[in-house]
């Protein structure tokens, strides 16, 4: 895995003692709120309803033991035992104190983590495919590009002072788990017919107020010149882009205003310019050197399918169903990729314990090259599991509430903090979450239903990703109370969607019942084998909306 | 209408948080800041608020308090109910973690 070389090291350790430097004064009151606000938020702090909140950034997800016990060890410490996984593969810590949040980062850099890029106007840290290195389906591992992109815009001067925040999401897979149309800049590793690996590129996602979908601005740029490439947008996006309207600042609004077409000659008048200057063509060794990094751990050579897994299928039906769901094929035989769900029936979606964060951990040490994923749908993931490992893991898991069989299912929620700990909260999102949760807690239920995807956002900064939910939903504040608008038909895979909003919104009492009774109206209405998605898209909201608001 | 009273104004309580750990705090009578709403000073028909928030903005120069402002609430039987769960939630703690927050004290 990718370690900090030591230039990066010191940066971020400079960065910790300038923000110790910086709370001392604001604690003494030598330094206003408006000064310091800037300075706090670039290391992660934000002021919630009830405390602060500290994002800590997991770069594209990958993380080991040693840190994920440094994660423990500061809910422990300075928090109330417990973080928050987030959708941008971020953890989050909802109480910690002002005046130990740089022994916090201190803490953090021991193990090469950091809060730097969670928050402000420039390049955040960069998301990708959790099943990276693993899948079967895919193509090459993305991260050694999500950490050239890393090591690339973090600090990068002319990108610390966009018009808004930038997310870029890269997969190497053909099937996409990183939702990457609706980021500012999404890349597909593919390779061309040459067999050379390359990119395509997406640009203009993205979600909130307006939400739509990237559009491809270039079918291949060949991997030497990516940053390049990047750049170019970038620097399109840093001219161009609105600095006057907070709403209308973030790149999909340029690329909508001015169209693809345009944004596409910009981009490539920019990159011509770049590409003469000869500036940033990655050098074919710095490339070697990073790929080195992200190598495949030394998987032993085993059968396909290994021979005890199947038996322990077969005769232990509790296992069937948690292996059904949250088993993912491995591109290594006789390996397995392992999900964790943290959506325990009727509980906080991405909440964890310090306890099963050591956990998890010590699991991930034995049993899956002391490798750890964190999820944007707020699960973790042991990406490479031996097969004949999975029974015993599965045990293990079970004991510490970590084996909910549910991946994909009803109850695998995502859920933003909503009102119940977030400033800009309408509504909250976690209360609804549970009671969804519940009311399909049967796991027969849950697997006749099928795939299904519920996303729940408290406002309309849509961090729980209402719009590309199969049932998204979103919560709208009415005179000081809660209401929950839903729509149906997002997606947010390689056939990505917005959702439809079904009509007016229903109270807290009335939400979940309304979810249900779109689920019974799809049972009612489904043929063979049509999935909940496919069923929306074939007959449209109609049958949904008479069922819900009658015919009139 | 500054300063004078407001008869269809509903009753207020001035809010903020706390600089050092960011709970959130109640204006009191005498001035100070308080941790439960049940100790806040009620600012009837718009009574004083202007005096009072002032006063905050003073506290938020000197780094003691954040973003101090006013909202309803009702009184019944002399208990303070805010009109928004918003204010609810912020007077409690999380709805989904009854051990944390001001209502777990
Ligand atoms: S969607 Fe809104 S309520 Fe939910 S975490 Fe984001 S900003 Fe807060």
């Amino acid at each position: 895995m990718y370690r900090y070389d030591e230039f990066d090291a010191s940066l971020v350790k400079d960065r910790v003692d300038q923000f110790r430097d910086q709370v001392a004064l604001r604690i003494s009151g030598e330094i206003t709120e408006d000064e310091f606000k800037p300075l706090r938020l670039m290391n992660g702090l934000y002021l919630q309803l009830h405390a602060y909140m500290l994002r800590v950034a997991i770069p594209y997800g990958t993380f080991d033991s040693r840190q994920m016990r440094m994660l423990a060890h500061i809910a422990d410490k300075y928090d109330k035992g417990y973080g928050h996984f987030t959708t941008r593969q971020n953890i989050q810590y909802n109480w910690p104190k002002l005046d130990e949040v740089p022994d916090i980062l201190r803490d953090l850099a021991t193990v090469e983590m950091h809060a730097i890029q969670t928050s402000g106007n420039c390049i955040r840290n960069v998301t990708s495919d959790q099943y990276a290195g693993a899948a079967k389906d895919e193509i090459e591992d993305p991260r050694p590009w999500c950490e050239m992109i890393r090591q690339w815009s973090s600090f990068h001067p002319e990108f610390s002072f966009l018009p808004r925040k930038f997310k870029i999401a890269v997969t190497g897979a053909a099937h996409d788990r990183a939702a990457i149309q609706v980021h500012d800049i999404g890349a597909t590793l593919t390779h061309n017919d040459n067999g050379e690996t390359g990119f395509t590129i997406y640009v203009g996602g993205g979600l909130g107020r307006t939400p739509m979908l990237g559009k491809k601005i270039r079918d291949f740029v060949p991997r030497a010149e990516l940053l390049a490439y990047l750049e170019a947008v970038m620097r399109v996006y840093n001219m161009h882009g609105r600095r006057d309207n907070l709403y209308k600042a973030r790149i999909k609004i340029l690329v909508h205003e001015i169209g693809a077409e345009e944004m596409i000659r910009l981009v490539d008048a920019e990159y011509e310019d770049i590409q003469k200057n000869g500036a940033l063509g990655l050098p074919e060794e710095e490339i070697a050197r990073i790929l080195n990094y992200f190598a495949p751990p030394a998987f032993e050579p085993l059968d396909e399918t290994d021979t005890s897994y199947a038996e322990k299928l077969n005769g232990d039906l509790a296992f069937a169903n948690w292996a059904k769901t949250n088993i993912a094929e491995h591109k290594a035989p006789g390996y397995a990729i392992v999900n964790l769900s943290l959506k325990p029936i009727g509980d906080i979606p991405g909440d964890i314990s310090a306890e099963q964060m050591y956990a998890v951990a010590d699991l991930a040490e034995r049993y899956s090259f002391d490798e750890i994923r964190a999820t944007h749908e707020q699960n973790l993931t042991l990406p490479h599991v031996k097969q004949s490992d999975l029974y015993e893991l599965w045990q293990k898991l079970t004991d510490q509430g970590l084996a909910t069989p549910n991946i994909g299912l009803a109850s695998d929620i995502i859920a933003c903090p909503g009102l119940d700990y977030c400033n800009l909260a309408n509504a909250r999102s976690i209360p609804l979450a549970q009671e969804i949760s519940n009311r399909f807690a049967d796991l027969d239920r849950q697997h006749n239903v099928g795939p299904l995807k519920i996303k729940i956002s408290g406002c309309i900064n849509a961090c729980g990703h209402h719009h590309v939910g199969h049932i998204g939903i979103l919560g709208v504040d009415r005179k000081g109370k809660e209401y929950y608008q839903i729509s149906l038909g997002g997606s947010a895979d390689e056939n990505t969607s917005v959702g439809k909003i079904l009509g007016p919104s229903f109270d807290e009492h009335s939400i979940t019942d309304a979810v249900e009774t779109v689920v019974n109206t799809y049972l009612g209405l489904r043929e063979d084998g049509e999935t909940f998605l496919a069923a929306v898209g074939r007959v449209g909201l109609e049958p949904f909306k008479e069922a819900l608001y009658g015919t009139d | 209408m500054a300063g004078k009273s407001n008869k269809t104004l509903p009753p207020q309580v001035l809010t903020a948080n706390q600089l050092f750990d960011g709970d959130v705090v109640y204006w009191r009578e005498d001035g100070t800041w308080a941790q439960d709403l049940p100790d806040a000073f009620i600012f009837e028909a718009g009574a004083g608020i202007e005096a009072a928030l002032v006063r905050a903005e003073a506290d938020v120069e000197a780094s003691k308090i954040l973003d101090p402002y006013m909202f309803a609430v009702s009184i019944d039987e002399g208990i303070i109910h805010p009109s928004s769960v918003r204010e609810t939630i912020r007077a409690k703690g999380p709805t989904v973690r009854l051990d944390l927050g001001k209502q777990a004290a």
